[in-house]
């Protein structure tokens, strides 16, 4: 039996800058069903951590309820966590992020959560632009309650039943872009060359970073007519562009050909190359990804890829000016500057 | 890259690494949890089938397959493969019912066997069973050959090989002791079938030419001689002090056997440095516990000779130097010579074949080295109906070698005498793969990986052990330490089998593997896909497993090497597109003998 992994690694695993290897950044042995999508996301994240040279206690991860929100367990077993109520992993993160800045939020939410019981938490979180990466597994059912179609789940996808959906679909990523998150993404789970740069640029956004990740669940979602299914994402998948993140500091010697490749600086200045550019579409251009978006639902495709980003975003804290450091670093002579100063602020408003 | 044909036999055998390092192939993880499963009896017939002499071996094999095992290159130390075969002979039960049972029926056939170590008594097992009438032969008075006349008692007891040869010559064998074959002309003229030679490298190499021999000749003894003598109870004395001149295993021997017939000061003299010394690392521990010193890069020069008597010998020392082509020369450093006082010199600087016996006038051809010329896969010489195997065959190897090349010859003189191609008729080896998946988290192996560290075998305190030349140093494993080093094992036995078919490419393997050995990508020659692995791939003697195409146009490739055949990738696979088969390879023996135990 083995519910507990062997303690081995490769005996030439590569170390990061920081000196550790992706065992580091590894969790405990997921007990999601085999195959489920959610544990390709959890190596993603690992892998992304890995290359991006985090330090694990710098990080929280955060999450609510479902199988995905069981995923915080499976990967970063060195970092911070809090798995919170059903649908309520934005407020917490909120609260955790005004109390100390300095740490890097990473949330991770599925459909239910976020688009269910969550959705009125997920739109304010948006709205305030919270520096956070925020991922949605998205596997358009309720796996962990047998598999009831989830408010993502498409028109007409027929589910393990053989019923077909008979309610729109909410699509997240477009939700995001039209709630004006300022950087919004697509990906699948099977597809760790996109996912992985794509949480690195993600973890790079200065502001609200969301990821939508399609993620089939093999045990409920996964069978002919689930437009959530392995096969049927890879069949109809088609991606804006390929993407890399180079990091600060890394001299960019490739040259690419007008047109077909745009750089993007990131607010730590690291760059994000995407090659191979979808026609009619800048990322950077809110309306365009739009539009592109729009397009492609039209023609009954999955897009993918960095969908849009805003560069110059402002984050919470900067738009109401908190202090930088973390609160529980404030002394007295912070929090008590003395009868001078309140002299000083009474004179103000006189 | 192709995709692996894994109808191929040897392809899975290759990554059984202790299996496939044994000459004999003997199946080893097989036998390791049948130990842990406390199955000692048919953990030792396992190896009885495959390797005949399991107390020996347990001993004293080299143990080629120790630094095969991939523990080895996972962790820091192998499994103690060779101490768990004695664990599984020392704890054996009655095994005689599992024995093949005589009396059996003639097949009208009549073999001869020249010398009675472990390569003729390995065709004899073979052969008996199939209704040949054997004869073996031997100047000693018992069987065993080196294996009771070069290996000291001490590390390998009276009892372990009397039992051993028993087995065999139970088996209904005709026995001619302390009988020498002076003439293989009479041999061939008698009614014999078919002649298989195993008569070992018996001529140790001496030192006759060096200056002061002839007057020191009485104190100067050949190694494999004087430990022979010792070990038939002709030799009981040593002097005070004791050269051994040689750093290979024999040499190992003679130290520690003077030890115990009252050298004192006994001292190891090498012509080598000490990292090329020819003798197994463990052996060369053995006598340094016992305080036996080395001097290592000391060449002999004289026997020194005071009154008549012998007074020790005088070493030139030297240091590698090596060439333009980096080859390795010994080349004295220009110090004066040392000096050893000694009563006695053990000469163990290696040993030769040695055919006084065999006229050269038969048509039986020999090489310039004076060995037989043979087909190297049947061990058929240039007379046809005369085998050869063993030290014999192809110049001095080991127990586990000779036992290899007494099946091999016991498959071509079964095929001979019953008029088939050597070749063309040659056996395939029998093999089986078979799932052992028995629920979600079960398999019907222990698929968890220990993390201990190799166990030590205890041995006996030198106070005791020095003072009986018999008394077995080596205490071997008790039943608890057996199972523990025994789960050390990975089970490289149990296969992770691939079906493309069933792959829906979900990277459930690839996450959860704890090696990283699998990669889903774009094929490409093998060198460019080395370079695209989830980790390093260096180790170019371990194959990779490459799938056909998937759905998507990428092919499942999997570094065999660090694989911990924990059965993760099987258990999180989704559609049972990775399965763990048990593959068992024995290599067939004479008469397509089916006798799997357990």
């Amino acid at each position: 039996m083995s519910f507990i992994r062997p303690v081995f690694r490769h005996p030439e695993s590569p170390k990061n800058d920081l000196g550790y290897t992706r065992q580091y950044y590894e969790g405990t042995l997921s007990t999601l069903c085999a195959g489920c999508g959610h544990d390709s996301i959890s190596g993603a994240i690992i892998q992304a951590c890995f290359e991006m040279n985090i330090e694990p206690h710098q990080v929280a991860k955060l999450s609510g309820i479902g199988c995905s929100s069981k995923t915080p367990a499976y990967y970063l077993g060195n970092s911070h966590g809090f798995n919170s109520v059903h649908g309520r992993m934005p407020s917490v993160t909120t609260g955790a992020s005004l109390a100390n800045r300095k740490l890097m939020y990473l949330g991770v939410s599925g459909d239910g959560d976020t688009a269910s019981i969550g959705m009125g938490q997920f739109v304010h979180v948006i709205r305030r632009n919270l520096n956070m990466v925020y991922i949605v597994m998205n596997n358009g059912c309720y796996g962990l309650t047998k598999g009831q179609d989830s408010a993502t789940a498409d028109f007409g996808s027929i589910n393990k039943s053989g019923v077909a959906n008979l309610f729109q679909t909410i699509d997240l990523v477009g939700l995001a872009l039209e709630l004006g998150a300022t950087f919004v993404g697509r990906s699948f789970s099977g597809d760790k060359t996109q996912l992985v740069p794509m949480i690195k640029a993600a973890m790079s956004h200065n502001g609200f970073a969301f990821i939508d990740v399609i993620s089939p669940c093999v045990t409920f979602n996964n069978n002919v007519g689930s437009t959530k299914s392995y096969d049927y994402v890879r069949a109809h998948v088609e991606a804006t562009s390929a993407i890399d993140l180079v990091p600060e500091k890394t001299e960019i010697t490739t040259t690419y050909e007008e047109g077909t490749t745009k750089l993007i600086e990131m607010h730590d200045h690291s760059i994000i190359e995407l090659h191979k550019l979808a026609e009619g579409w800048d990322p950077t251009n809110r309306h365009s990804a739009v539009e592109r978006l729009q397009m492609s639902r039209n023609k009954g495709e999955i897009l993918t890829g960095l969908l849009y980003v805003d560069t110059e975003s402002k984050d919470l804290h900067e738009l109401i000016e908190t202090v930088p450091q973390p609160l529980n670093t404030l002394t007295k002579a912070d929090l008590c500057p003395g009868g001078e100063m309140l002299e000083r602020i009474n004179g103000e408003f006189r | 890259m192709q995709p692996t044909n894994i109808n191929d036999p040897e392809y899975f055998h290759k990554v059984v690494d202790c299996q496939y390092a044994c000459p004999a192939h003997t199946p080893v993880p097989h036998y390791i949890r049948l130990i842990a499963a406390e199955r000692y009896s048919e953990a030792y017939m396992v190896n009885w089938e495959s390797n005949v002499f399991p107390g020996v071996l347990g001993r004293t094999c080299d143990r080629p397959c120790e630094p095969a095992c991939r523990r080895d290159r996972v962790e820091d130390k192998p499994v103690a493969i060779c101490r768990l075969k004695r664990v599984a002979a020392d704890n054996k039960g009655d095994v005689s019912a599992y024995m093949p049972q005589g009396p059996f029926p003639s097949n009208g056939k009549k073999i001869a066997l020249v010398g009675a170590g472990p390569a003729s008594l390995t065709v004899a097992r073979d052969l008996a069973p199939l209704g040949y009438e054997l004869h073996i032969y031997d100047e000693l008075k018992k069987g065993g050959g080196m294996m009771r006349s070069q290996i000291p008692s001490f590390r390998l007891p009276a009892e372990v090989l009397d039992e051993e040869v028993g087995f065999i010559l139970n088996l209904g064998i005709h026995q001619h002791f302390n009988t020498y074959v002076s003439s293989m002309r009479d041999l061939l003229a008698q009614d014999y079938d078919a002649i298989f030679v195993g008569t070992g490298a018996p001529r140790g190499r001496a030192l006759t030419d060096l200056p002061g021999y002839e007057d020191a000749k009485a104190h100067v003894h050949i190694g494999i001689e004087w430990l022979a003598s010792v070990a038939f109870e002709h030799t009981e004395k040593i002097g005070r002090r004791v050269l051994v001149l040689g750093g290979g295993n024999t040499a190992m021997d003679c130290c520690r056997t003077s030890r115990r017939l009252g050298g004192e000061e006994v001292k190891v003299v090498v012509r080598s440095p000490f990292a090329e010394m020819k003798a197994s690392p463990w052996e060369i521990e053995d006598a340094q516990r016992e305080g036996i010193p080395f001097y290592n890069n000391h060449v002999p020069k004289a026997f020194v000779i005071e009154n008549g008597k012998m007074a020790g010998m005088t070493f030139t020392k030297v240091e590698p130097v090596f060439d333009e082509n980096g080859k390795r020369k010994m080349v004295p450093t220009g110090e004066p010579d040392v000096f050893f006082e000694a009563d006695d010199v053990l000469v163990a600087i290696g040993q030769e074949n040695s055919f006084p016996w065999v006229e050269r006038d038969l048509g039986l051809d020999f090489d310039r080295w004076e060995l037989p010329i043979l087909d190297p896969l049947t061990h058929q010489s240039t007379i046809p109906k005369v085998f050869f195997g063993g030290d014999a065959a192809f110049g001095p190897k080991n127990v586990i070698t000779a036992v290899a090349h007494g099946h091999q010859a016991a498959v071509s003189i079964d095929l001979f005498c019953t008029e088939q191609n050597l070749h063309k008729d040659r056996p395939d080896p029998m093999t089986n793969l078979v799932s052992q998946k028995m629920g979600i988290h079960e398999w019907s192996y222990d698929s968890y990986v220990a993390a201990d560290h190799r166990y030590a075998v205890p041995h006996a305190d030198n106070l005791v052990a020095l003072k009986d030349r018999k008394l077995e140093v080596e205490l071997g494993f008790d039943r608890e330490t057996g199972f523990k080093e025994a789960q050390r094992c990975l089970n490289c036995d149990i296969q992770t089998v691939f079906t493309e078919s069933l792959c829906i490419e979900c990277d459930a393997c690839v996450d959860v593997c704890p090696t990283a050995c699998i990669t889903f990508t774009t094929n490409g020659e093998e060198e460019d896909v080395r370079t695209r692995l989830s980790a390093p791939a260096h180790n170019l003697s371990q194959d990779l497993y490459v799938s056909d195409s998937l759905k998507t146009g990428r092919v499942m490739l999997k570094d065999e090497n660090v694989c911990l055949h924990c059965g993760l990738c099987a258990e999180r696979c989704p559609t049972a597109a990775w399965d763990m088969k048990k593959y068992l390879y024995q290599v067939t023996k004479a008469g397509h003998q089916c006798m799997h135990i357990g």
